[in-house]
C-alpha cells in the first residue's frame, strides 16, 4: 500500500530462511559452534542413517503382510534428528507422525513404531526411565494435538518449571483452525513452546501451493504475534541450529516460536498411497539431490571425518538394529483380549465388566 | 447449611475444590473478570488469581484442546463452554485424544478434565444455545456423561467429577439454574458418578429423567399423586457409566416405566434405558416402556422452543397410554 498523510505503516514482518550446507554438502558461511564437534556431527549422521535403515525394514514388513500401513519418513529424518537434538530429557515432545528420529533419541524402541503401526497400543507406552515417557504418542488426526501443546506449556509455565515443549505438524496441518487457534493464543501466556511445521510438501495428493495462498507457512507465526522463520529442513546442521535456537529461546523466557523446515517427503504419504497419481516421477529425483544424508556424508568426508569403512560399519549397524526391531515386534504376541478394556478408565466401572468377562470367557482372536 | 440455587452450587463447588486442590484450574471464554456468563465461575478470579482462572480466547476448540495438555500434567482443569451448542468443536478433541490417550498408551497419560456447559432449553436463548448433547457424548467410550439437577446432587458431582481421574462431560440443566433452592452443605463431600438417584418412591410406575427435564417430571409425579398414582422418580445423573441396577430394581417394583428425555427421540439416552430394561427387565413389566421426549427435529428458535420441549402434559400422556395398557388394580 502506498503511504499517504492518512496512512501509517504499523506492523513490518520478514520471513528469514537459513542454511548452511547446500546440496551438495558445501558450507556456506561460519557453522554454529556444533558443527566443530566430529563425534557429535557423526553421531547425527548415525541416526539418520540408522532411521533410513528403519523406514525401509518397515516399508519391506509392510510390503510383505507383515506390517499395517506405515507412514514413511523417507527424506525427513534431518527434522526428527534436530529434535532430538534441540529438546532436553526433560522437554515434553508432541509429534505428528513422522518425527521417528526425534522418538529413538528420546528412547522410543524401534519396536514400539512398528507395534503401534501394526495395530497394537502397546506401541505407544513409550519405556520408563526414558525422555519419552513423557512424550505424547503419535496424532494421527491431523493438527489436533497442536492445541494441547498449549496446555502442557500452560502448564509447565503455570508449575515454574524450565521445560519446553516442541509441537510438530505437517505442511497440510496449518491449514486447520486447531494449527491456527494455537498459533494464535501461544503468545497470550508467553509460554515456552516451539511449534515445528514439517513442510514436505505434499499433504498426500494435495500439494503445498495448493494449501494455502500464503507465500511462506512460516508467516502464519505473525498473525499470533511469534517469531516465524524456515530453514532448510534438509540441512542437517541449519535445521537443528534453528530449532536449538527457538527451544532455548523459550526456555529462557522468551517465548513461543514457529520453525517451518523445508524438507520433501520421498515416499508415498503411506504404504497405502501410490504417489505416481498425482506427482511427476522428475520432481521426485529432483528432490533426491537434496537429501539430507547425502548432503551431510558429503561435508563430513569433505572434512575426512568419515570414511568408507565408517560407513559400512553404519550400514551394519543400521540393518542389524532394524531387523531386530522387526524380530521383537513380530515375536511380541498380542495382548489378551479383555485388554481393550484394561485402560479405558483408571478403573473399570462396573457396569462394563460383564463385557470384560466375554471378551476374556471367548478368547483371543486377534490375527497378529 | 445454606439455602443455593444450582448455579449457587456450582459455584460454591468450584470454590471449595481450587481452595482444597492447588492444582485445579478453571478456564473458559468470560470466566474470569465477568464470572461466566451464567456467573458459575463468579469470584474465583479475585480468590484464586489469573494463573488459576484463566480467560480464553474466543476458540472452543482450543479449550477442549488446552484441557487435555493441562490434564496430561496433572493439572486438574475445569472448562467452561458458554452453551452446549458451542461444544460441537470440541467434540473431535474429546472424542479424538480425551477419552482415548490413556488407552492408547496403556495407562502412560490420562485426562482428568471436566468440561461444563449449560444445556438443554427453556430460556428463550438465540439460536444455538438450546441444545440437547448429552447423547452425543454418552455414547462415546472413555467417557463419563454428568446431569446433575438439583443443587446438592450439582456440588457434589460437580465435586466427584473433579476428582475423577478420567474425563467427565458435566452438562448444566440452563433452565433450572435459578430455578429454586435447597439447602446445600459445603462438606466437600463427592457424590458417586456411577450412581442413579432414587429421589421419590412410590410403587405404581418409574419415571425416569436427568437434567433439565427432571423439573418437569417432578411436576408429572405431583399430578400423579393427586390421581392417587404413586410414582417413583428417578434422576439418572449419570449416564455414563449408566446405572441400570436402580432402574430396574425400580421397575421390578413398579412394572412400568416412562423415560423423559428432552433430547430428539430417535437413539437418545432413553431408547438405551429402554433397550436395557427390555433386556433384562422385560418380565417384570405390565405395559411396554414409553418415552416422552423431544422430538426428531432442530431445536426450535425461542418462540416454539416450549413446542419441543417435553412438558408435564406430555409426560402424563405417557403414563396414561401405559395404564391404559396395563390399569392400576
Amino acid at each position: 500500500m502506498d503511504p499517504t498523510p492518512a496512512t501509517t505503516r504499523i506492523a513490518q514482518f520478514d520471513v528469514c530462511y537459513t542454511q548452511f550446507l547446500d546440496p551438495q554438502g558445501r558450507a556456506r558461511g561460519e557453522l554454529p559452534g556444533f558443527a566443530a564437534d566430529a563425534d557429535e556431527m557423526r553421531d547425527m549422521y548415525r541416526w539418520l542413517a540408522l532411521t533410513r535403515a528403519f523406514d525401509k525394514k518397515a516399508v519391506a514388513l509392510q510390503r510383505t503382510g507383515r506390517l499395517g500401513t506405515y507412514a514413511a519418513c523417507l527424506g525427513q529424518e534431518a527434522i526428527g534428528v534436530a529434535i532430538g537434538k534441540a529438546l532436553r530429557p526433560e522437554d515434553i515432545f508432541m509429534p505428528a507422525y513422522r518425527e521417528y528420529a526425534a522418538q529413538f533419541l528420546r528412547g522410543v524402541p524401534m519396536q514400539n513404531i512398528l507395534l503401534y503401526w501394526g495395530g497394537d497400543e502397546r506401541g505407544m507406552a513409550y519405556p520408563e526411565g526414558t525422555p519419552a515417557h513423557h512424550d505424547f504418542p503419535l496424532s494421527v488426526p491431523i493438527g489436533t494435538h497442536v492445541p494441547q501443546a498449549v496446555g502442557v506449556a500452560y502448564a509447565v509455565r503455570l508449575r515454574k518449571q524450565p521445560r519446553v515443549v516442541l509441537a510438530s505438524c505437517g505442511d497440510g496441518a496449518t491449514s486447520k483452525g486447531d494449527f491456527a487457534e494455537a498459533v494464535s493464543s501461544a503468545k497470550l501466556w508467553n509460554l515456552p513452546l516451539v511449534f515445528l511445521v514439517n513442510n514436505n510438501q505434499w499433504a498426500i495428493s494435495v500439494p503445498r501451493e495448493r494449501q494455502t495462498g500464503a507465500q511462506t507457512l512460516a508467516q502464519k507465526a505473525f498473525a499470533g504475534g511469534l517469531p516465524g522463520e524456515q530453514v532448510d529442513g534438509n540441512d542437517m546442521i541449519a535445521v537443528r541450529h534453528v530449532l536449538e535456537r527457538a527451544v532455548e529461546r523459550a526456555r529462557a523466557g522468551g517465548g513461543p516460536s514457529l520453525v517451518e523446515a523445508i524438507t520433501y517427503r520421498l515416499h508415498d504419504h503411506t504404504t497405502a498411497d501410490d504417489a505416481r497419481r498425482y506427482r511427476s516421477e522428475d520432481e521426485v529425483k529432483a528432490a533426491w539431490e537434496r537429501c539430507p544424508i547425502k548432503r551431510l556424508k558429503a561435508w563430513l568426508e569433505g572434512r575426512s571425518w568419515w570414511t568408507d569403512a565408517d560407513e559400512e560399519r553404519l550400514q551394519a549397524e543400521g540393518a542389524a538394529r532394524a531387523e531386530a526391531a522387526a524380530q521383537a515386534f513380530l515375536t511380541t504376541p498380542p495382548e489378551p483380549p479383555q485388554a481393550i478394556f484394561d485402560h479405558l478408565y483408571e478403573r473399570l466401572p462396573s457396569q462394563f465388566e460383564w463385557q470384560r468377562e466375554e471378551v476374556k470367557s471367548a478368547g483371543p482372536k486377534g490375527d497378529c | 447449611m445454606a439455602n443455593l440455587a444450582i448455579i449457587e452450587a456450582i459455584n460454591l463447588a468450584l470454590h471449595s475444590e481450587m481452595a482444597r486442590d492447588p492444582d485445579v484450574v478453571v478456564l473458559g471464554e468470560d470466566i474470569g473478570r465477568n464470572g461466566g456468563v451464567f456467573r458459575a465461575t463468579l469470584g474465583l478470579l479475585d480468590t484464586f488469581g489469573p494463573e488459576r482462572v484463566i480467560d480464553t480466547p474466543l476458540a472452543e476448540t482450543l479449550v477442549a484442546a488446552m484441557s487435555i495438555g493441562l490434564s496430561t500434567q496433572g493439572i486438574r482443569p475445569v472448562a467452561e463452554v458458554q452453551f452446549s451448542g458451542f461444544l460441537y468443536p470440541c467434540v473431535d478433541q474429546v472424542v479424538n485424544h480425551a477419552t482415548r490417550l490413556r488407552n492408547r498408551t496403556r495407562g502412560r497419560m490420562s485426562c482428568p478434565l471436566v468440561i461444563r456447559s449449560p444445556n438443554w432449553g427453556g430460556i428463550h436463548a438465540p439460536e444455538h444455545h438450546s441444545e440437547a448433547l448429552e447423547t452425543t457424548f454418552a455414547h462415546m467410550p472413555g467417557l463419563r456423561v454428568v446431569c446433575p439437577s438439583n443443587p446438592a446432587r450439582a456440588y457434589g458431582l460437580l465435586l466427584a467429577a473433579i476428582r475423577d481421574p478420567d474425563p467427565v462431560i458435566f452438562l448444566e440443566p440452563t433452565r433450572c439454574y435459578r430455578l429454586f433452592k435447597a439447602p446445600v452443605e459445603d462438606n466437600g463431600a463427592a457424590l458417586p458418578l456411577d450412581t442413579a438417584f432414587v429421589e421419590r418412591e412410590g410403587g405404581d410406575i418409574t419415571l425416569v429423567s436427568w437434567g433439565a427435564t427432571m423439573h418437569e417430571t417432578r411436576l408429572a409425579a405431583d399430578a400423579l399423586a393427586e390421581q392417587g398414582i404413586a410414582a417413583e422418580v428417578i434422576d439418572v445423573a449419570t449416564l455414563k457409566p449408566l446405572d441400570m441396577d436402580t432402574i430396574l430394581e425400580s421397575v421390578a417394583k413398579t412394572g412400568r416405566c416412562v423415560i423423559v428425555q428432552e433430547a430428539p427421540r430417535a437413539g437418545g439416552w432413553a431408547s438405551e434405558i429402554a433397550a436395557n430394561i427390555a433386556e433384562h427387565g422385560l418380565l417384570s413389566l405390565f405395559a411396554p416402556v414409553m418415552r416422552a421426549s423431544g422430538y426428531d427435529t432442530i431445536m426450535p428458535l425461542a418462540r416454539s422452543e416450549k413446542v419441543y420441549i417435553p412438558d408435564v402434559a406430555r409426560i402424563l400422556r405417557e403414563v396414561r397410554k401405559v395404564f391404559e395398557i396395563a390399569p392400576k388394580n
